[in-house]
Order: C-alpha cells, then structure tokens, then sequence
C-alpha cells in the first residue's frame, strides 16, 4: 500500500486513498484528502464529516445514506436534509467521498 | 475520485455495432484482493513460482467437475452470432469483449494442455501456452464481462460465457489473482452478515429511523421488524436496501406491503444479506457458506415463508440454487432439506419473490393501491439479467417478465416497453453486474451501459419516460452512478416497489 506524507506525518492509504489506520486521522488529513477530491471544505462539509466520524465511532460503519441525510437536516435545517443537499457538498456520492474526507473505510457492497 | 479521464461514449439513435478497436480496454484492470481478504478465503494472495502448474491443474479440477465446462470448450463453431450481442464490446469496440474472443482466452490454453491435437500440433489448432501475458488478459477480460448471459440467448449451441468467466475467475483466485471488490465483499458476508459490513446494532438503528420516517409521512405505524422469532415470513434483501438511495425506497415499500396485508414478518441481523457473490467465482463452497446463514436464519426464527427482497443475483441463487445449497425449495429428498421443508408452508412457493407476494396480494383484493398517486411518472422497466435469464416467478412461463410488468401497471396509470431487442430475455446488463459494481472498473461500467442507455434514450423521447423501474440492487446503483454521465437525471432510476410505496393504501 502506498504511504503519504501529509503534513510532515506519514500516513498508509489504499489503492483508492483511503486512510488505512483510521486512528491516524486528523484534520490535515481531512484537508488533504478534500483536495484530492477537488472539494472545498466548508463548515457545512465539517458538519458531515464529524458526525460521520461519530457514527462511526458508535457503530463500526458508516452511517446509511437516510440517518446521514436526517442528522444533517436536524443540524443544519429540514431544507438540507435531503439526499440532493448531500451530493450537491460531496459531487462523487455522499456515503463514498464524505467517507474517504473523514477517515472511514469505504462503503462496499451493492451501493 | 481520481479516477482515469475517458470518453463518454455518444447515444446514438439506434444501438450500432462499433469499428473493432484492438486493445482499447486491455488497461482495465480490477484492483487485486490483497492478503488478508485472500487468506480468509484461503487462496494465496501473490503468483508463485508454481502458478502455471496451479493454473492448469485447477482448470483439470473445473474440467472434473463441470461437464459444461468442457463441452463450452469444445463446441464452438466460430459463427461469429454472439459478437455483436455484448454490451461491452458495443459499448468499447474492443474484440476481446467479443464473447467468442472471451471464451477464446480459456479455450485456446484448454487446447494446448487438455487435448491432444493441442499438446502435438499447438499451431494448427489454435492451442497456446499459458504465460503470464494470457494471465494478464484472463484478468482484465474476465472482469469486463458482468456474466450477464445475453449472449447465450443467440449462441445456437447454447454456450454460456459465464460460466467460462467464472472458471476463469475461481483459477485466477487460486493462483494469487482475487478481486479486491468481490472478495472483501465476500468476507464481509461470512463475518458479519452482509455486504456492506453493517453490523446488527448499526442495522437496528437504521430501521427504527426508517420507522420514524414512515409514521411521519404517513402517520401509519408501520413496523421494520428485526429477528422476531415466530414471525410468518422471513425477508431476505440485499444490505443495499438499508444503506444507499433509491434502494431504502423500495424496502419501505415492502413493509407497507406487509403491514397493509397483516403479515407477521421480519428480517434477520445474522442473514441480512440477499446477494450472494459466490456466484461470481465458481467456488460452490462458498456460495454455499453465504446461503447457508439464510438457512440457519430461517431456522432459528422458525419462519414458515421466505420471501426475497429486489435483488438480481440473489433472486437467480435462490430460485435455481437455494434447494441444494441449503434447503430451501423444491426438489430436495435429502434429509437436509426435509428438515427444512417440513418447518415451511407448502402452500407457498419456497422461496418466493416480492413481486409476486405484492402482486398476488392486489389480484386477490387483499391489499389496495392507487394508481393515479404515480400520475407524475411515466415508467419503463429494465429486466435485469440474473432475473431474465436464470430464474423465473408466478406459475407461467415467462412470469419473471410479466408479473413485475403486471405490478407496475397496477401501481402506476402510464407505462411503455423500451424496444423489444433490449428486453425480456434480450435484456441489456446495466453494465455493474458480476462483480463489476465498483470504481476502479467504472470505464467498463459506463462504457457497457451505452445500449440501455440508448433504448432508454427512445422511449424517453418517444413516450416522455421519466422512471426507469428494476428490480435488483446493482442496477441501481450502477444506473443513478452512469446514467447521469448520459445526461439523465439520477432521479429517474428506483425500484420497483418504490412505486407500491406510493401507490399503496395504508390502515
């Protein structure tokens, strides 16, 4: 797997730049892999990306596309609850992209 | 992602057979498993030295143990009527995506090591040694080929090229080359019990919010019942449902079903997953290990009925396979599945597809539904290919066809067929099938979808089509993940039942 180094620490990421250990994440990391998905970090993007790292923290994976798009919309307004709201922050698909921002393993399966 | 830049290809007004382009997808190439995933499936996770050996053993083991194998092998005239009939190859030009040339990769090292024309005069007879360039192609080809079968539907000897993918996968496996997608996924199933890796707390909490979801919108307490013991009916769909847009449309739409027609249901943490990707790969021990936590499922809670939620592979596991791999179905006289068969009621069909539970539920008056709430749509539907061509629903021939049809124009006032040569048994894959539903392979994927995408395209501009219906998981994902690079909105593709939850009356 090839490693990286971001901001002066060297981190594992897979083939598709996926974090590897998620205990090594950080907010550099973050940023890092927001460029590489050519996503400029908002604080509307934060809000995703720290409760999918809650969820998943209570969980073991990522949260499903309705818990994430109903926690947005009681953070951030009913307006921004929908899945429309989601792709419009993360182009590529919320559960992929929003994943790969903050640490998360990616989401398999028929998704 | 960063993914490789590659052109769309143009819709044109009718599905054209393209210029051969030699070699244009010979880069496609599936990110291979690495070593943890290809231990616990107990293959060796790098080539050998001994991997040519291995290789041509393991094809003599596949030769052992399915005639068809061999008789695909040895029958093929070269008539050349598959050619034009693969998505792939009309959606990259690349010959190798021909579906003879796909079986050519095998069948040319099948002559040389396991004939005797083939070991005197390899030259004459089209016979090659297996390096590790053939391995290479093995590699890319047989992972651009989504084992949709629709070639085997013109073939006028019958040849399966699936089956030869998947041989030609398994001995891949077995010699260091797994497919990181398929086979990650694979372990998921065994370990925790689904595709996705959602574990039973994760699954629970979705649901409740699902149920939260459903009273609001509705004001029915409709329930998402999760391993109750007792329950009438065990529902089996793949982890999908749970998890992505537009699949949970269509689970929520199961429930109202149920709910609407007073079964006793539930789903199943430790069986959460209808899919079963032991099909991919011709390795009968696991897919059999994936199907059996269904068997162990349905025991445990004492279900009298299984129903299977909307899933292709799944569907054609279990309506072909299902009574030989665990025991559920017809046919079985073993001591196994009479176990089994003795706890399920027999005046269901064991397993039975959620198509025909809802469908039958409306013929017989036992639920209600109001078509004019879909007014706003105009559907079509895409059979998907494990459905179409592997398996079967109602009692009538052609039923896996007629009775989703049938239940959409019970739920939805305006519906028009897309062109005859792209459905039924002549479907088109959705291009994401097979184990190719993943972004490393994602030119294939929106390369094969170029001849759904242009039968969709006509009715479209002939009917003003704007919802595309299916009835299986991938092709969900596959279609709301392309169809937008064709300029359709991704709001266009959904479920079948998607369209029950709308139209059903609930209380």
């Amino acid at each position: 797997m090839p490693m990286v180094n971001i901001a002066g620490k060297e981190v594992e990421v897979d083939e598709e730049g996926y974090l590897v250990d998620l205990s090594q994440w950080n907010e550099d990391i973050a940023k890092y892999m927001a460029v590489e998905e050519k996503v400029d970090l908002t604080d509307s993007h934060w809000e995703v990306v720290n409760f999918l790292r809650e969820y998943y923290a209570e969980y073991q994976i990522a949260p499903a596309v309705r818990v994430l798009t109903k926690a947005i919309g009681k953070k951030l307004g009913p307006e921004k609850g929908n899945n429309k709201y989601l792709y419009e922050l993360f182009p590529y698909g919320p559960a992929k992209q929003a994943c790969k921002i903050a640490g998360l393993p990616k989401p398999t399966g028929c998704i | 992602m960063a993914a490789a830049e590659f052109d769309i290809p143009e819709i044109k007004e009718n599905i054209e057979v393209p210029k051969l382009r030699e070699g244009v997808m010979a880069h496609a190439r599936t990110f291979p498993a690495a070593q943890p995933i290809q231990d616990y499936l107990g293959y060796p996770h790098e080539l050998g030295d001994d991997w040519k050996e291995r290789a041509i053993d393991k094809m003599g083991d596949m030769l052992g143990k399915y005639r068809s194998l061999k008789v695909f092998l040895d029958i093929c005239v070269h008539c050349g009527a598959c050619t034009d009939k693969c998505h792939y190859y009309l959606g990259t030009s690349d010959p190798k995506n021909m579906p003879v040339a796909r079986q050519d990769l095998m069948r040319q090292v099948y002559r040389r090591y396991f004939t005797t024309a083939g070991k005197l005069f390899p030259k004459l007879v089209g016979a090659r040694d297996l390096t590790k360039e053939v391995l290479d192609d093995w590699y890319s080809y047989y992972y651009q080929c989504s084992e949709c079968r629709r070639c085997s539907v013109f073939c006028p000897y019958g040849i399966d090229t699936a089956e030869i993918t998947m041989v030609g996968r398994e001995i891949l496996n077995h010699v260091g080359m797994g497919q990181k997608y398929s086979n990650e996924i694979l372990t998921k199933v065994m370990k925790i019990g689904n595709n996705l890796g959602l574990p039973g707390p994760a699954l629970q909490d979705t649901l409740e919010g699902l149920e939260e979801d459903i009273e609001a919108d509705t004001g029915v307490p409709v329930k998402m019942p999760l391993d109750v013991k007792g329950a009438e009916v065990l529902l089996i769909t793949p982890s999908a449902d749970f998890f992505s847009e537009p699949h949970v449309e269509s689970l929520i739409g199961y429930a109202k079903v149920f709910h609407a027609a007073g079964i006793n249901w539930t789903m199943s943490s430790y069986a959460s997953e209808a899919a079963n990707f032991g099909l991919f790969d011709a390795n009968y021990e696991v897919m059999r290990k994936a199907a059996m936590r269904i068997r162990d499922a349905a025991l445990e809670l004492g279900v009298k009925r299984i129903v299977v939620g909307e899933c292709g592979h799944a569907w054609r596991v279990a309506y072909s396979f299902w009574n030989t791999l665990n025991g559920i179905g017809y046919g079985g006289n073993d001591p196994f599945s009479i176990e089994l068969q003795k706890q399920l009621d027999p005046t269901y069909p064991q397993p039975q597809h959620i198509c025909e539970v809802t469908h039958d539920l409306i013929k017989s008056g036992k639920i209600k539904v109001d078509p004019s709430a879909n007014d706003d749509l105009v559907v079509t539907f895409h059979d998907s290919c494990n459905v179409a061509r592997g398996s079967r629903m109602g009692t009538e021939p052609g039923g896996q066809f007629t009775v989703p049809r049938e239940l959409i124009k019970a739920v939805a006032n305006n519906f028009h067929n897309m062109a005859d040569e792209t459905i039924y048994e002549s479907t088109f894959c959705c291009g994401g099938g097979g184990g190719l539903l993943t972004d490393d392979l994602m030119e294939v994927r929106v390369k094969g979808a170029l001849p759904r995408a242009t039968a969709l395209n006509n009715v479209v501009k002939e009917h003003q089509v704007n919802f595309m219906a299916m009835i299986c998981a991938i092709c969900k994902a596959q279609f709301t993940k392309v169809l937008p690079k064709y300029g359709f909105d991704m709001s266009m593709v959904g479920g079948v039942h998607q369209l029950v939850s709308k139209a059903i009356k609930l209380d």
